[in-house]
């Protein structure tokens, strides 16, 4: 742990992300929402910590850290608190933060104890390629939106639950409003469409040049999260997918798209070679 | 009066052991509060604070006689017109600690009918003013109200006895708080002209509510209750047609079928407010088609539902009410050791 690496400076974020899901859940098991302002600066705080620990990643790295599985989903939950921490309070709805430390803590932990994702960093994998760069960038952050979608999505799925079921009291009624939550989850789906959307279509160009550097399953898997993020967003802007089946299905959607970071992050990578993961210590 | 205190007592009547018929006869018109106030100095009360609400009249003073305290009664029934034995059947009476802790358990909600509700710590506030206003709060009473409030909040915040909804048609407004959140921009149709519709279309207003419309079978009723509720009136016969218009549809008729069925509310989006929809069934027999509740983003409660929801609140108040009473006891005992210390016997 010491001198400090960039994996030191991340654990520190999750523990920050950690001391949130803790926040959250002695609130709830009190009965309680939890303080917005407190949830707030314990994110900042990881968002921090993260911002710098992925920082020197990317100094080593010589770019955006997306060579492994561990900076993919490190950026992906990186993601999702930018995004939580721009417009979150906007929202309103004090759960999103607590929604977002568990999104964020379960990311960021899960991918520091699985050391193999972070066995070998790929250095240089853009290859000075700043287009394919803002491509990996953009998609990996629509990703971090889908998650916040996700954290919406679970909410509106309890809640309608317990509407349902007829119980809209106890733990039910600390969630918010249906209307509330279906509105941000239209926003973070819409922006999340939109970011992937742009992210292909920056890859678009690059690829239209070099065919021959285009990774099939890695295409696919995008592609195919893009479709589908899509038909979803239509058939719920079309009124053609309730709620519930909307909710499910970003639910779904998001476990399809951490899923599809295998493929993603695997063989077939643009320029780059591998270094241990040590050699990034600053 | 209590031994060793400065003579505080309790005395009235509440809805717990008087009924509603002799409540009626019990009330005290508030101009008549003033021959009551008329007792204190000239050597009799030397403090009196009324609480005079629709399901109690009840008395806090400071007499050192007990004579004074029937002297207190009797002018009660002379306002009243009721007789002192009738009186005497359905009094409360509480005397030191004892009336400290009454008034706590009063103000914290845990004496009211509809028990933990807020409005009553209002009133006793209220209760508590107009008397400082008009020189019947002394240095007894000052003390003991200002620590019966504090006690009352104290309890509220480290209890949960008013949580919950526990009448039908506030528990009906929470459910649509759950599901619109703020209710301003909520439309609301109300089906009938029943008292339960009604209520709870009042329930709706006062959650904020402000777009309001009434359909009845009788138009003359519909107007006169558009007119009472500040709402607008849609003739019963383009029900169908206008449905699709509103967030919230609180169904009260007497039709002995449904008059809301499942094909007009699944109109298609370009006809109907987008969002949810909720539907509340208040009738019997029931005025919406049960199938409704399978529509996509509808919800549906009837009757039943909303009476287990505010039963199970009602249920979780009373495991509270054990707990804040233990509070009550603590604080009253507290409070009146206080009292004796500092004004002994000859306050």
């Amino acid at each position: 742990m010491f001198p400090p690496t960039d994996r030191t400076w991340i654990w520190l974020a999750a523990g920050c992300y950690l001391a949130g899901v803790a926040l959250g859940t002695v609130a709830l098991a009190r009965g309680r929402r939890h303080s917005s302002a407190a949830m707030y600066v314990t994110l900042a705080a990881g968002y921090a910590f993260q911002t710098f620990g992925l920082y020197l990643r990317g100094m080593a790295v010589g770019g955006c850290p997306l060579g492994n599985r561990f900076e993919l989903v490190q950026f992906t939950a990186w993601s999702a608190a930018t995004l939580y921490l721009a417009v979150g309070p906007a929202f309103r709805l004090s759960l999103l933060g607590y929604a977002t430390s568990l999104l964020a803590a379960g990311l960021t932990t899960a991918s520091l104890l699985v050391t193999g994702w972070d066995a070998a960093q790929r250095v240089n994998i853009f290859g000075g390629n700043a287009w394919i760069e803002l491509h990996a960038a953009l998609a990996l952050f629509s990703y971090g939106v889908f998650g916040l979608l996700a954290a919406a999505a679970a909410m509106y799925w309890l809640r309608d639950y317990g509407l349902r079921r007829k119980r809209p009291d106890g733990g039910f009624a600390l969630l918010p409003s249906i209307r509330d939550l279906d509105h941000m989850g239209r926003r973070l789906h819409a922006t999340g469409v939109l970011l992937l959307a742009a992210a292909l279509a920056v890859g678009a160009v690059w690829w239209a040049r070099e065919p021959a550097t285009v990774n099939a399953p890695k295409l696919a898997a995008t592609v195919s999260v893009f479709a589908a993020y899509a038909l979803a967003l239509w058939l719920r802007l079309s009124d053609r997918l309730g709620g519930r089946r909307w909710a499910v299905a970003c639910l779904v959607l998001f476990v399809a798209a951490l899923l599809s970071i295998v493929p993603v992050s695997g063989r077939g990578e643009p320029a780059g070679r591998s270094v241990p993961a040590e050699a990034s210590a600053p | 009066m209590s031994a060793g205190g400065p003579g505080l007592f309790h005395v009235g009547v509440s809805h717990h052991a008087a009924p509603l018929s002799l409540r009626e006869r019990l009330a005290l018109p508030p101009e008549r509060e003033a021959t009551l106030r008329a007792l204190l100095g000239g050597g009799r009360l030397s403090e009196l604070v009324v609480l005079n609400t629709c399901n109690r009249v009840e008395f806090y003073g400071v007499a050192q006689d007990p004579a004074e305290v029937s002297a207190l009664e009797n002018v009660y029934c002379a306002e009243t017109g009721i007789e002192a034995a009738e009186f005497a059947r359905v009094r409360l009476r509480a005397d030191g600690a004892e009336a400290a802790a009454h008034l706590i358990a009063v103000a914290a909600g845990l004496e009211s009918q509809l028990l933990g509700e807020n409005e009553i710590f209002g009133q006793v506030k209220e209760a508590y003013e107009a008397a400082r206003r008009q020189g019947g709060a002394g240095p007894v009473l000052n003390r003991v109200f200002q620590k019966a409030f504090q006690a009352a909040k104290h309890i509220r915040t480290h209890t949960a006895l008013s949580e919950g909804q526990v009448s039908v048609a506030n528990v009906a407004v929470e459910i649509a708080a759950g599901i619109f959140g703020e209710l301003s921009a909520t439309r609301v149709l109300l089906l009938g002209a029943g008292d339960i519709g009604e209520k709870t279309a009042k329930a709706f207003r006062s959650r904020g509510a402000t777009e309001l419309t009434v359909a009845n079978r009788t138009a003359e009723r519909a107007l006169a209750l558009a007119a009472e509720l500040d709402a607008k009136a849609l003739p019963f016969e383009h029900l169908a047609a206008h449905l699709p218009d509103y967030d919230v549809v609180v169904g009260s008729t007497a039709a002995p079928h449904a008059v809301v069925r499942s094909a007009d509310v699944a109109a298609p989006k370009a006809r109907r407010r987008a969002g949810p929809r909720l539907f509340l069934d208040l009738a019997l027999p029931r005025d919406i088609e049960t199938e409704v509740a399978e529509l996509p983003d509808t919800y549906l409660y009837n009757l039943d539902d909303l009476a287990a929801i505010a039963a199970r609140n009602l249920a979780a108040r009373e495991a509270e009410a054990l707990k804040a009473r233990r509070i009550v006891a603590e604080k009253a005992d507290a409070l009146w050791r206080q009292i004796v210390a500092r004004h002994g016997a000859g306050a």
